[in-house]
C-alpha cells in the first residue's frame, strides 16, 4: 500500500508517526470529551456544577443524582415505551425487507424492475412531508398515543430491502434452484435457506435500525401527548421543559439513562457497523 | 407457492394444460405480490401518499381540528414568500447547511488522509469518532447545551486561554446558529470519516507507485492522485450532506429552539412549530412540499451529474 512506502522512505513531518497519533488523540479527545463531560457532571453535587474553572473528577461522587433523575419523570415507563416500539419496529420492519428482498431478488416477474424502481423513489422523499398528512391519518384511525401509531407509519423498509437484496443475490443461484428442484415454497426458501445464509447482514441490519427506533425524536414527539405514552428521547426532552425543576447534573444523568442502551449496543458492535456503513450503505 | 412437483404431475397427467410455463409465471407473480404487499402498502400509506395529501392541503387554511377546511387558492404559497421570517429561516438553513457541509468534509478528509495507514489503535480512533453517528441527538444536544453554558461551560475552558470573554451561545442572536454548527459537525465528522476511508482503500496501489517513481511529493500526490479519484466519495458525501444538513431538526429544538428571535430557526423546525404548534396545517404543508421539490430537485441533479462527471 502507499502508505507503507511513504512511511518507510519518507519521514517527514507530513506523515510522522507522532504527528498522526497527535492529531488522532485530539480528534478523539475532542469527540470523547463531551461523554466524559456528561458522566462527570451527572455526579457532582449543585456547588461543584456551578464552579469555573470547572472540576474534572467530584471528590466525592454523588451517584444518588441517577435516583433523584429517575424519580424526576416516569422513566421506568418510558424505557418499557422505547423498547416496546423499538423491538416492535425492528421486527416489522426486518420481516417486511426480507420478504420484498426476497421477491425482488429471487422471484421472477416481468414488471420486477419497475417495481424496484418505485421503490427506491421513496428513498429520495424526505420523511418530513409525511408528518402533517401521517398525523391526519393516525388521528381518523384514533391511533394517537398509542404504541401502533409510534410502530407502524415507520416499518416501511427501502434500505433494508435493497440492503438484503443485494445479499439474497450474492447468494450463488444453484441454492435457490436446489431448493425449487426439491419443491420448497418460496416462503420456506427464503426461512431456511435465503435468511439464515444472511445472519451476518442481517444482524448488522437489525441493530442498525433498532438504534435509529431508539433515537427517533419527531416522530414520537409529535404521536404522543399522554406522558405514559412518551419514549425516552421525548420524556428526556420534556423534563428538560421545565415540567420538573431539576439542576443540570439531574439532566445529565437522564441523558445517560437514554444513552445506556444505545452505547452498549454500539461498542458491542461497532466494529460491523462501520464496515456495514463503509461498505457503501447510504445513511437514510 | 405450489411446489414444482406438483406442476409436474399436472402436466404429465392433464395434456390440455398448453403452456405450463404462464402457469408458472402467473403463480410466481401472485408470490411476489404477496411477498411485496405489506411493504408497498405501507410505502404508498405513509410516504407517497402525504405528497399528494400535502399538495392538496396547501391550498386550504385549516386547524387540524376543525371538521372543515377553507379553500384558499395559493394564499399559503403568497403568504410564504412574503414572510420575512420565512426568508430568514431560508437563509439559515443555507448557512448552516453550507458551513456544516464544507466543514465537515474538511476535517473529515483531513483525519481520513491521517488514518489511512497501519496504525496502532486505529480501530479505537475510528469507534470513539464515529459514535456520535448513532448517539440519541435528544441527549447530545443536552449535553452540549450544558458545554455551551455562558459561566460554567466546559467550551469556555478552551476558550479561555484565547482571551476571549464567557459567550452566551444559545441566547445570543449572533452565535446561536454558530453553536448549532458547531454540534452538527461534531455529530457528523465520524460518519464522513469512514466513507472517505472507504473510499481511500479503493484507490489502486499502483497509481502512488507510478507517482513515486516519477518522484511526486506528497502535495502533488494528493492533487493529482488522491483527490481526483476520490470525488465520487466527495460528491457523494456533499450531497448527502447536504440533504441531511437541510432536514435538521433534533439538535436545533433542543439546542436553541430556533430561538432567540428566529436566528436558529430552520425549515424543519419552522414546519413543526407551524404544524404542531400554532396549527396552521396548510402553511406548514406549503412548507413541507418546499423542502420535497428543492430535495428531490437535488437528487435528480445529482443522479444526472454523477452519471457525466464521477469516474469509478
Amino acid at each position: 500500500m502507499a502508505r507503507l512506502v511513504f512511511g518507510k522512505k519518507k519521514p517527514s513531518w507530513f506523515i510522522g508517526r507522532t504527528f498522526v497519533h497527535l492529531t488522532l488523540i485530539t480528534f478523539t479527545l475532542a469527540i470523547g470529551l463531551p461523554f466524559f463531560w456528561m458522566l462527570t457532571t451527572s455526579i457532582k453535587n449543585p456547588v461543584e456544577v456551578a464552579t469555573f474553572p470547572p472540576i474534572w473528577w467530584p471528590k466525592s461522587p454523588k451517584w444518588d443524582n441517577f435516583a433523584k433523575a429517575w424519580s424526576a419523570a416516569p422513566f421506568g415507563r418510558f424505557y418499557i415505551n422505547s423498547f416496546v416500539t423499538a423491538i416492535t419496529g425492528v421486527l416489522l420492519e426486518v420481516s417486511i425487507a426480507s420478504l420484498s428482498a426476497y421477491a425482488f431478488a429471487c422471484i421472477r416477474f416481468k414488471y420486477r424492475d419497475f417495481f424496484f424502481l418505485v421503490m427506491l423513489a421513496a428513498l429520495m422523499i424526505p420523511s418530513q412531508i409525511a408528518l402533517i398528512p401521517n398525523y391526519v391519518i393516525l388521528s381518523r384511525l384514533r391511533w394517537i398515543n398509542t404504541y401502533r401509531g409510534i410502530v407502524i407509519p415507520y416499518v416501511s423498509s427501502v434500505f433494508g430491502t435493497f440492503l438484503l437484496r443485494q445479499y439474497f443475490l450474492s447468494v450463488p443461484s444453484s441454492l435457490y434452484e436446489a431448493a425449487e428442484i426439491d419443491g420448497l415454497s418460496h416462503f420456506k426458501t427464503l426461512l431456511y435457506i435465503a435468511l439464515p445464509l444472511a445472519k451476518p447482514v442481517l444482524g448488522t441490519l437489525v441493530l442498525y435500525i433498532f438504534i435509529g427506533k431508539w433515537n427517533n425524536y419527531l416522530w414520537p414527539l409529535i404521536v404522543t401527548t399522554r406522558q405514559r405514552m412518551r419514549t425516552l428521547p421525548v420524556g428526556l426532552a420534556m423534563v428538560r421543559d421545565a415540567e420538573y425543576a431539576i439542576g443540570p447534573e439531574h439532566l445529565m444523568a437522564a441523558a445517560i439513562f437514554v444513552l445506556v442502551p444505545v452505547l452498549i449496543v454500539y461498542f458491542f458492535s461497532q466494529r460491523k457497523l462501520i464496515e456495514a456503513i463503509a461498505a457503501g450503505a447510504v445513511k437514510g | 407457492m405450489v411446489p414444482l412437483q406438483r406442476s409436474k404431475t399436472n402436466r404429465e397427467n392433464t395434456k390440455v394444460q398448453k403452456n405450463p410455463l404462464t402457469r408458472r409465471a402467473k403463480r410466481d407473480a401472485l408470490t411476489f405480490a404477496i411477498f411485496t404487499f405489506p411493504n408497498f402498502l405501507l410505502l404508498a400509506v405513509f410516504v407517497f401518499w402525504p405528497i399528494f395529501y400535502s399538495f392538496y392541503l396547501s391550498f386550504f387554511r385549516w386547524d387540524m381540528i376543525s371538521p372543515t377546511k377553507r379553500f384558499i387558492g395559493f394564499e399559503n404559497y403568497r403568504v410564504m414568500f412574503s414572510d420575512p421570517v420565512f426568508w430568514l429561516v431560508t437563509k439559515n438553513t443555507l448557512i448552516l447547511s453550507v458551513c456544516v457541509v464544507v466543514l465537515k468534509l474538511f476535517i473529515a478528509l483531513s483525519l481520513a488522509l491521517v488514518m489511512n495507514r497501519d496504525l496502532k489503535g486505529r480501530s479505537f480512533y475510528q469507534a470513539i469518532i464515529f459514535s456520535p453517528t448513532f448517539t440519541t441527538s435528544v441527549a447530545v444536544a443536552m449535553v452540549w447545551r450544558w458545554i455551551l453554558e455562558p459561566d460554567y461551560g466546559l467550551l469556555r475552558v478552551f476558550l479561555r486561554p484565547f482571551g476571549l470573554r464567557p459567550i452566551n451561545w444559545i441566547e445570543s442572536t449572533t452565535h446561536s446558529l454558530p453553536a448549532v454548527i458547531i454540534v452538527l459537525i461534531w455529530v457528523g465528522i465520524g460518519y464522513d470519516m469512514v466513507i472517505f476511508l472507504a473510499g481511500l482503500k479503493n484507490i489502486p496501489t499502483e497509481l502512488y507507485d507510478a507517482g513515486l517513481v516519477d518522484g511526486v511529493n506528497p502535495l502533488q500526490e494528493f492533487l493529482y492522485i488522491t483527490f481526483p479519484l476520490l470525488s465520487p466519495t466527495t460528491f457523494f458525501l456533499t450531497i448527502t450532506g447536504f440533504i441531511s444538513a437541510l432536514k435538521a431538526f433534533d439538535i436545533i429544538t433542543i439546542l436553541t429552539g430556533g430561538g432567540p428571535l428566529n436566528t436558529s430557526n430552520v425549515l424543519v423546525h419552522f414546519l413543526y412549530e407551524n404544524a404542531f404548534r400554532w396549527f396552521k396545517t396548510g402553511y406548514a404543508s406549503t412548507l413541507a412540499l418546499l423542502l420535497f421539490v428543492v430535495i428531490m430537485a437535488i437528487t435528480l441533479v445529482q443522479n444526472r451529474l454523477s452519471k457525466r462527471w464521477v469516474h469509478y
